[in-house]
């Protein structure tokens, strides 16, 4: 078996929804409609083109059939993945593969949520597990904390690294016209913030946002025709280590290393070819363990490779150029956004915030508690 | 076959009830399985064994939860020495003072009511 083909096919369109708060009654399906409106309208094609559909989403038990519903279309092919905030990352693999095999030429891949407006709690509903539910943790947030207690211990990664994260982000965010938190932010300020589940406060954890948005994917063939520069789907790969965080084998290595490794391949790229890195920053540890198992530093050195501005504008390595999940917008699972600003990024679309050399994006996707990772690696007409 | 006349789950609240951490063991992995299930994840098969642990385990992870209202309290990812981790606290010590590589035991917490007992740890030297 060879797998997915390198550059076989491409997002050609991508849209957010209205972010940030919402107006009153609009649904997590008004926001995904939206979303694909934008979307078509950015490639150039009509609903009647499509024929692959795909989404996911905490609101929405039946979210797939939701959305057909809503949308009334009858496509092909219908995916609907839910492995958290990744979904998104692995519906563009099983989108690929589908146009591959002909099963489908338009996909949509698509998400909306109101978590902010509905409140957390009734946005997502809690699973009881029966390990781990009576010690009361925080969840999602002390899953992660744990991981970063352990980093810290065998690190030597501090509270300032972690800081640095969000402080970069919020640089990032006060570039981006659509970004939630632009306000100045500094170490001190996160260090200071009300701590949540050590070692973080809450400007260590991702933005409580509505939003949603899409993206469009075709074949490399059709992309040509399309408005805009292809974004080529040059590499794809998943890890899935554990569901909760008592049986991840180990917490400081993720599996962004495996779907790092699968990605590389088949894009026949590494970390250092890599222009950019747009990953699921639920909590200032994710861009730590994500930048070490890509590739893009050794593993124990990402505190200090997030430090001194590295990953902020104007640093070494372009990260979460929109602001992230910390600071432009957090609606539940985040996944699809940082495919769609990999693709504008490609595309020179970024005003501001344009990175200057934007050939390959590594775009990483996370779900539940460091659970299931996805990368997927995008590059413009310079690269196939 | 008949159907299995109790769960893992309840196998394992069962030993809490009396006192016991239990844990299983797959003879074919050679290794410790957690939590209780039905396949052994290492090699699929249905073989696996409960054995009691001794509780003697250190702390690998550790946070502090601070809730909107109410006291901080830790939560802890606990290795046992014979091979498995659970999530867990330590008690008996301040929640900021649990440390990662500390040496803690096991003890039932029973929360009374219709709440099954869980294991919970102190600190060893205690």
């Amino acid at each position: 078996m060879d797998g997915l083909k390198r550059g076989s096919t491409a997002i050609v369109g991508a849209a957010e929804s209205d972010l940030g708060q919402v107006a009153d009654e609009m649904s997590p399906m008004d926001l995904c409609a939206q979303g694909i409106s934008g979307a078509l309208a950015d490639c150039g094609l009509a609903m009647k083109d499509v024929d692959g559909l795909f989404c996911a989403m905490t609101q929405q038990r039946m979210s797939i059939i939701s959305l057909i519903e809503y949308l009334g279309i009858q496509p092909k092919f219908i995916g609907s993945s839910m492995t958290g905030g990744s979904s998104f990352e692995f519906h563009v693999a099983q989108a690929a593969a589908a146009i591959e095999a002909g099963l489908c030429s338009v996909a949509v891949i698509a998400y909306g949520s109101t978590q902010r407006s509905v409140g957390r709690k009734q946005a997502s509903q809690r699973e009881v597990n029966p390990y781990e539910t009576p010690f009361k943790p925080f969840l999602p947030t002390s899953a992660y904390a744990l991981a970063a207690s352990r980093h810290m211990h065998q690190y030597g990664t501090t509270r300032e690294n972690l800081a640095e994260v969000a402080v970069a982000a919020r640089k990032w965010a006060q570039l981006n016209p659509v970004a939630w938190e632009k306000k100045p932010l500094t170490v001190a300020d996160v260090l200071k913030a009300r701590m949540i589940s050590h070692p973080f406060t809450v400007r260590d954890c991702c933005l409580v946002t509505d939003g949603g948005g899409a993206i469009v994917m075709t074949s490399a063939a059709r992309a040509k025709s399309l408005k805009k520069p292809p974004a080529y789907v040059l590499g794809c790969g998943h890890g899935v280590t554990h569901m909760n965080i008592s049986s991840m084998p180990d917490l400081t290595i993720t599996g962004a290393k495996q779907s790092g490794e699968v990605a590389y391949k088949m894009a026949k790229l590494s970390a250092k070819d890599c222009d950019m890195v747009q990953l699921y920053d639920a909590f200032t540890i994710n861009t730590i363990l994500f930048l070490e198992d890509l590739g893009f530093c050794k593993k124990g050195e990402g505190g200090a490779f997030v430090s001194n501005g590295n990953i902020a504008p104007g640093g070494g390595l372009p990260v979460n150029t929109n602001g992230g999940g910390l600071s432009y917008c957090h609606p539940g699972m985040y996944g699809l956004f940082i495919l769609i600003e990999g693709v504008r990024q490609l595309r020179g679309e970024c005003g501001e915030r344009q990175v200057k050399k934007h050939d390959v994006a590594m775009v990483h996707g996370n779900g539940g508690v460091l659970s299931a990772q996805a990368s997927v690696i995008l590059g413009g007409g310079a690269t196939v | 076959m008949p159907n299995a006349t109790t769960s893992p789950l309840a196998t394992y609240i069962s030993h809490l009830e009396k006192g016991e951490l239990a844990y299983q063991f797959s003879p074919e992995a050679n290794r410790a399985v957690f939590f209780p299930r039905v396949l052994c994840p290492f090699t699929g098969s249905d073989k696996l064994e409960w054995r009691i642990s001794t509780g003697r385990s250190t702390v690998y992870a550790t946070t502090v939860v601070y809730p909107a209202e109410g006291a901080p309290f830790n939560v802890a990812l606990v290795d046992c020495d014979e091979g498995f981790r659970l999530m867990s606290r330590v008690e008996e010590i301040a929640p900021e003072q649990v440390t990662i590589g500390m040496r803690v035991k096991f003890r039932v917490h029973r929360p009374g009511g219709e709440e099954a007992p869980i294991p919970v740890f102190t600190p060893e030297a205690a």
